[in-house]
């Protein structure tokens, strides 16, 4: 067969020259976070609200003397498929931070008690003034963190992920992030003054201090007080601030699932009938 | 759309419409009793779905833009405002995400039938230039679309896309201000997407219509590319076509189900959820990932200006496939060398598509060059020596022949409607 041999010959050599091409290009692989098991995982995935609670204790002790959230408002924190404390206890969450309101009939800005409708107020009024209390470097906002925030899993894994429905890079990322600091660094590496040393940030250098430790955060709940336990609960606390509706896409997604299989169910037989004497036409 | 309608209405309103406007004798010609070959295959389904998917996109796309707000300072909250507050805005948003790539994964699909079953022969050439204007309508549609939310990657793209203008010789600056409508991708870049992203679905349905309407002129070409004859080698478009057509729609459905309920941001770049900076460049610029290939193509040639050409061409040139390919047989299944050649040029977008996704250095450039090289030598050297030297398989006399047992009295399936 002249044509497959052509066709071999054609493809062994394009294989074999991509191949030999593309090697000296993978030896450079950064290490990826290693994977956390997480409740809002897979197509039955719900938030556990008491670890978003725990989160939500640690960004409001920890992270947000930094980072802002503004895309937040204290109303999401008694949402449904949220954090789910109740309208109450929102409101006195609420309250107990400051927010600046205005003008008043003054003219004048003013403080006043956060209320449900309002969003997390930023810890720097602008970004020149996070960036000159930062060290040159401005937190990111914490709205939406861990849908901004991935690394690449590279062939064939990113097709596996299609199917295992791995859409949690952020929040690993930011768990990695949290436990990942090094110090002292690790032989032979160098760490400009002002930074530190991270196992898992691109080009190792991290502009942000080591933000927890064990035990630095009360939980009331019995739960480990461990760095471990606190990155696991703030990441998953910032996957719910970035994607708030995940409880309901997903619901809403296995109902759409039972629907379209009945309907593309019905519709193949509808088909088969239709057609059954096309494909099966009397022999005369 | 054929020139003469067999409806015969009999309700008296119907009538006396079908005196002064014969729609309903235009739907019943083209849509219902409209022959259509009996042996297509389920490639045959994705002009169906196309047309499933251009509705959708228009109808979320419509929605969304009631709440958008398309300024620099306001179009990243504005998405957000979508995802959390407007009433199932995050499903709007994901459908409409994630149904421009299903858009493209369809086109493809449809483009790799026209092209294994040379769909683009005589009498189709018009009808497969129609379909190459609608793909480069689809691309300039989806690119501003994804530019609108102004995340990172998006305004960067923007930035390089436009910029590619830029390699005109003499006038390149000029037209690339001209398109910012500033010196730098901005608020005017910005407005004026939106306002083409708007315009462009509609004229995409105008050059649908016409698309439409010359393949019902020259009939559809099916897998064995010998043309319907007679009755027996046909089957009314309803209700085979539509069933057919509809089921696969369903299956189509839950593939895109499956990405926007469970897996809503695998197809999208994360930087996107980063506001657009225009004081920081991110590491590496990349596409979406339905353009990776000609991203790959216009990054494999050294020279901005050959790049571009190269870019262009890549897409221009299927419109000249009609000439290009010389031989007389439409479908690969009797040119089984073509056939060879055919699948190895596919295998050769997907990989320059793996490598559009790559950064342009060391091996990846070299493997990106090979693959462009072979793209443009498959079109322009071995397709029109193909036909000239090609020795074919024999073809069947008709479609019945190909397809039905010998002898076989076919029920006449057109006339059961």
């Amino acid at each position: 067969m002249n044509a497959h041999r052509s066709f071999t010959i054609a493809a062994v050599l394009a294989a074999s020259l991509s191949a030999g091409a593309l090697q000296p290009a993978f030896a450079q692989e950064a290490e990826n976070p290693p994977r956390q098991t997480w409740s809002f995982h897979g197509p039955f995935g719900t938030y556990d609200p008491g670890q978003l609670q725990r989160g939500f204790k640690i960004y409001r002790e920890v992270c947000s003397n930094c980072h802002s959230m503004k895309l937040v408002a204290f109303r999401n924190l008694a949402d449904p498929g949220g954090p789910q404390f109740s309208e109450p206890q929102a409101a006195a969450i609420a309250s107990s931070f400051q927010v600046t309101a205005g003008p008043n009939d003054q003219g004048e800005m003013y403080q006043r008690p956060g209320k449900l409708a309002d969003y997390f107020p930023p810890p720097f009024p602008n970004d020149q003034a996070a960036r000159n209390a930062n060290g040159g470097a401005v937190p990111p906002d914490m709205s939406v963190l861990a849908k901004a925030r991935g690394f690449e899993v590279g062939f064939p894994w990113f097709i596996f992920n299609m199917f295992t429905q791995y859409q949690e890079q952020g929040p690993d990322y930011i768990h990695g992030i949290l436990t990942g600091y090094e110090d002292p660094p690790p032989a032979g590496a160098s760490v400009a003054p002002g930074k530190q040393y991270n196992k898992y940030f691109p080009g190792h250098a991290i502009s942000m201090p080591k933000p927890l430790s064990d035990g630095q955060v009360e939980y009331t709940d019995g739960t480990p007080a461990t760095v471990d336990q606190y990155a696991k609960d703030v990441s998953a606390f910032l996957m719910w601030a970035a994607e708030p509706k995940l409880d309901q896409r997903k619901r809403l997604g296995f109902q759409v699932f039972i629907f379209l299989i009945v309907l593309t169910g019905l519709l193949y037989f509808t088909k088969k009938k239709v057609w059954h004497d096309v494909h099966h036409p009397e022999v005369a | 759309m054929s020139a003469h309608s067999t409806y015969k209405p009999q309700n008296p309103v119907m009538q006396w419409l079908e005196r002064r406007l014969p729609i309903a004798g235009l739907v019943y010609s083209s849509f219902i009793v409209y022959p259509t070959p009996r042996n297509l295959n389920y490639w045959w389904t994705f002009g169906g779905i196309l047309t499933f998917m251009l509705g959708a996109q228009m109808v979320t796309g419509i929605v969304l833009a009631m709440h958008y707000t398309p300024h620099v300072d306001l179009a990243f909250n504005s998405v957000e405002s979508i995802m959390r507050d407007v009433n199932y805005g995050w499903l709007l948003r994901y459908l409409h995400a994630n149904g421009a790539s299903f858009f493209f994964v369809a086109v493809y699909a449809h483009i790799i039938r026209g092209m294994y079953y040379g769909s683009y022969k005589e009498p189709r050439e018009v009808l497969w230039i129609l379909g190459v204007i609608l793909f480069l309508l689809m691309v300039v549609t989806g690119f501003m679309g994804y530019v609108l939310p102004w995340g990172q990657m998006r305004l960067w793209a923007a930035t390089v896309i436009t910029n590619l203008f830029s390699a005109i010789p003499g006038v390149g600056d000029p037209i690339v201000t001209w398109l910012w409508g500033g010196f730098a991708v901005g608020n005017p870049t910005l407005n004026r997407f939106y306002s083409l992203h708007y315009l462009l679905p509609f004229v995409i349905v105008g050059v649908v219509v016409l698309h439409i309407w010359a393949l019902h002129m020259v009939g559809q070409n099916n897998p064995t590319g010998v043309e319907a004859k007679t009755e027996k080698d046909t089957v009314a478009f309803t209700p085979y076509a539509t069933v057919k057509d509809a089921f696969f729609i369903g299956v189509f459905c839950l593939f895109l189900a499956w990405f926007v309920f469970y897996i809503p941001n695998y197809l999208g770049h994360s930087d996107n959820y980063i506001p657009a900076n225009p004081g920081q460049t991110p590491t590496h610029i990349v596409p979406e990932w339905y353009y990776l290939p000609f991203y790959a193509i216009l990054r494999a040639i050294p020279s901005k200006l050959l790049g571009v050409i190269a870019l262009l061409a890549s897409i221009v040139l299927l419109a000249f496939l009609p000439w290009l390919d010389t031989s007389r047989v439409r479908s690969a299944n009797y040119r089984p060398l073509y056939r060879q050649f055919l699948i190895v040029f596919f295998l050769a977008v997907v990989g320059l598509g793996y490598l559009g996704s790559q950064p342009p250095e060391g091996g990846y450039v070299i493997a990106a060059r090979i693959l462009t090289a072979y793209y443009f030598v498959f079109l322009l050297v071995i397709l029109p020596l193909l036909g000239l030297f090609e020795t074919t398989k024999p073809l069947p006399n008709s479609i019945s022949e190909a397809v039905l047992p010998p002898g076989a009295a076919t029920p006449t399936a057109g006339a059961k409607v």
